[in-house]
């Protein structure tokens, strides 16, 4: 069980620098994305316009709630076969004439895809828009080994000359406004005509252009891919602007990084994700570009098809109720874009490649939690458990039920601190009074203090920690003079059976009233 | 019909008047209440929180104050405590290995209502006589909507409401930020989603907000106080007890 890592792992105070992996705990970094106005402004913009494109297109749709549960169980039955599926998968990679490599981690997937470029004699590769890649930090790696990696997904390559991370797993660079890609381009894009306006057209046109020379010159491309057909050994990249489809087809070498849980049992079921993908992503009925290849063909497209089958924490999570659960996720990032948190924080506050609610459950599965100080024991606490994600998920993936599992873990975990921390206390307290009516109108009389610091509108307007966290943005009501149980007393004299057998009832009548 | 009122922890001692309005709603529509009133909490606040082995104890006293009560339905007006009821409690039990215990919390789910739901599933009414002199917009709440999916069963309800001046929330089904201990843990975020719910709620032009969660009315009531914007929060049930002879806040 991946919780085995929660549990007896040494606790690092050094955070293992990874993609995955953020740098400040999730309510510190929200804080400094709810500062920045324009990137509220942005974010609200883009998720409000693709949720209402996604309802549209889902709700046309009169076998919706099927498909979700087909889809969902597809990847129950992947799950269930993983090693199976995974040695017919590569059987039929060979037989087809590709080559399969096997990468346990972030650090033998990149060596192995260096090896490759380096084989081909160049210093420049062209990529397909890939979270696969993102995780293990491939371009970084690549460009510390003198070699450069060139996005031509066009959000991915605003992000790549922005010098800025990605903050939505389907929309890189969600977080721009025009006039900020604008600025980027002008500064950062080669050959870019002067007196480049913010219009749309115009900037798709710079990128074409730039974009266009690379395509012509590579001689290799990196992908990653939406599905691995068991079957037939076929991948395949579902994108929205046809640069992916140059990037498979015109280079003579493709390297395709694919996360082991890709996988599909059968050619027909491609049937299913594609029409659930691309509703649920970008809100299309059907995706503009769905590119498959199956090994090589001679003389058409690459002539070299190499596939990595990245693990990086993907079997550990396999192995855990939460990590499988997980671990269905298509990347149709449509939980961000109706999450009330992500809208409010962006991607980059979740500190990983895979931010929002998916990413919450994700990667503290994939990373592994360290310890209280681990950026990634925070991410299951990033909502308020809304439910909002689940019901967009088009494998029905129970978010909301995961994050609570994986709160109780953390809590868990904590249970052989020899000092109690403030919550736990609390807790143990709260859980000590409401499992006795004596005990807790007890503390409701105690509540009676509340009126005392509370203005002539009843209202409190400052509390000490941690209500000081509530009180700083709103009023508490103050404690009302009778609670409800003392209302029925007196409305209800006659009792019912429920009450004459109540014993906080009788006592309360004989010293309180 | 005897019908057990579960007053909610949160409403017995800060909002004793939306279990009120619950009663004498229920009363006036000719049934019996009864008050099993050893009740506290069902749990959710420590099931939210990830202390699901203190949870325990919450939910078997709910469970056995529950079970030893004489009634045909139980009802709470929180959507988020039935839905703690419906589809945590016994998930709290199992991981406890309580198998015992879930299966008597489900038994006991399977009479537990929301108000909306007990007015018009089980009771089969939508207009319960009630009179309301305001203009009101409805926040459907998070568990009500996804956890129950009660649907327009508030709405049916509100809409018969005679005097009501019904308008239409954007974004209603968006979060109000609370969240229980979000609210608390991620401060910040949680203000930013109310800013935008108190808001939206003021673009409507309503003096009066309504929900069917407490909750989730006392995260919005104090940002609407704290910017001072005039607009009230109702519960649900103070509105459907309302009528000519007592008109409500």
């Amino acid at each position: 069980m991946t919780s085995g890592t929660f549990l007896g792992i040494p606790r690092r105070h050094r955070h293992e620098e990874s993609p995955l992996r953020g740098e400040t705990s999730f309510p510190k970094a929200a804080k400094t994305a709810l500062a920045n106005d324009q990137l509220r402004r942005n974010l609200k913009h883009a998720t409000g316009t693709i949720r209402a494109k996604r309802a549209l297109v889902v709700n046309e749709m009169p076998d919706w709630e099927q498909l979700r549960d087909a889809g969902a169980a597809v990847k129950t039955d992947v799950m269930a076969r993983m090693p199976e599926l995974l040695e017919q998968f590569e059987a039929k990679v060979i037989e087809r004439g590709g080559v399969v490599h096997w990468a346990a981690d972030a650090a033998e997937a990149n060596a192995i895809v260096t090896e490759l470029v380096r084989a081909q004699g160049v210093s420049e590769v062209i990529k397909v828009k890939s979270m696969a890649t993102q995780e293990i930090g491939l371009n970084e790696y690549l460009e510390e080994q003198g070699i450069a990696a060139v996005e031509t997904d066009l959000a991915e390559l605003i992000v790549q000359l922005g010098h800025d991370k990605p903050s939505h797993i389907l929309v890189p660079a969600i977080h721009r406004n025009r006039t900020e890609v604008r600025d980027i381009f002008l500064s950062e894009m080669t050959g870019v005509v002067e007196g480049l306006t913010d219009e749309p057209k115009q900037l798709a046109m710079a990128a074409r252009s730039y974009l266009r020379a690379k395509f012509l010159s590579a001689k290799v491309a990196i992908s990653g891919t939406n599905f691995g057909i068991a079957e037939t050994g076929t991948v395949g990249v579902v994108e929205s602007e046809g640069n992916g489809r140059m990037c498979v087809t015109l280079p003579e070498t493709l390297i395709t990084v694919m996360g082991i849980e890709k996988l599909l049992p059968r050619f027909e079921d491609l049937e299913v994700f594609l029409q659930l993908l691309p509703r649920s992503s970008t809100g299309e009925r059907m995706n503009p570009y769905t590119s498959l290849w199956t090994g090589v063909t001679p003389g058409d497209g690459p002539q070299n098809f190499h596939i990595v089958l990245l693990d990086n924490g993907r079997t550990n999570a396999l192995a855990d109720q939460v990590g499988r659960a997980a671990l269905h996720c298509i990347r149709c990032s449509a939980c961000l874009n109706v999450c009330p948190v992500y809208e409010r924080t962006g991607g980059h506050a979740y500190g990983s490649v895979y931010p929002g609610p998916i990413g919450a459950v994700l990667t503290p599965q994939l990373t592994g939690i360290t310890g209280h100080d681990d950026p990634s024991a925070s991410l299951p606490y990033a909502s308020s458990l809304c439910g909002a994600c689940y019901d967009v998920c088009p494998v029905k993936i129970p978010i909301p039920d995961l994050l609570v599992e994986l709160r109780a873990r953390a809590v868990d975990a904590d249970r052989s601190r020899t000092i109690p921390g403030g919550w736990d206390a609390a807790m143990r307290a709260a859980a000590w009074v409401m499992s006795d009516a004596k005990r807790f109108a007890a503390v409701e009389k105690t509540l009676a203090v509340g009126r005392l610091v509370a203005g002539p509108d009843k209202l409190i307007s400052t509390l000490p920690p941690p209500g000081s966290a509530w009180t700083r943005t709103r009023d508490m009501p103050a404690p009302p003079k009778q609670t409800f149980r003392q209302w029925w007393k007196e409305s209800h004299p006659e009792g019912s059976i429920a009450r004459s057998a109540d014993p906080a009832d009788t006592e309360q009548k004989d010293g309180h009233r | 019909m005897r019908i057990a009122l579960i007053a909610t922890c949160l409403g017995d001692a800060l909002f004793p008047d939306v279990a009120k309005a619950t009663t004498q709603l229920l009363e006036r529509l000719g049934h019996e209440v009864v008050f099993p009133a050893e009740q506290v909490c069902c749990g959710q606040m420590h099931v939210n929180t990830g202390y699901l082995k203190e949870a325990v104890p919450v939910v078997e006293h709910h469970v056995e104050v529950f079970e030893r009560a004489r009634f045909d339905v139980a009802v709470a007006p929180s959507g988020s405590c039935v839905g703690s009821v419906r589809h945590q409690q016994a998930m709290v039990a199992r991981r406890a290995g309580r198998t015992d215990l879930a299966e008597r919390a489900t038994a006991l789910a399977g009479r537990t209502y929301e108000l909306s739901e007990l007015l018009v599933d089980v009771l089969g009414v939508t207009d319960v006589g009630a009179f309301y002199p305001h203009r009101v917009t409805y926040h459907p709440t998070c568990h009500s909507l996804r956890m129950l999916r009660v649907g327009d069963k508030p709405l049916q309800l509100l809409r018969a409401v005679e005097g009501i001046d019904l308008v239409e929330l954007p974004g209603a089904d968006q979060c109000c930020g609370f969240g229980g201990t979000f609210s608390i843990k991620n401060a910040a975020t949680s203000s930013a989603m109310l800013a935008d719910k108190v808001d939206n709620i003021c673009s409507t032009g309503a003096d009066r907000c309504t929900a069917g969660d407490a909750s989730c009315l006392m995260n919005i009531n104090g940002g609407l106080t704290r910017g001072e914007k005039g607009v009230q929060t109702v519960h649900l049930a103070q509105i459907l007890n309302s009528t000519r002879e007592r008109v409500a806040a």
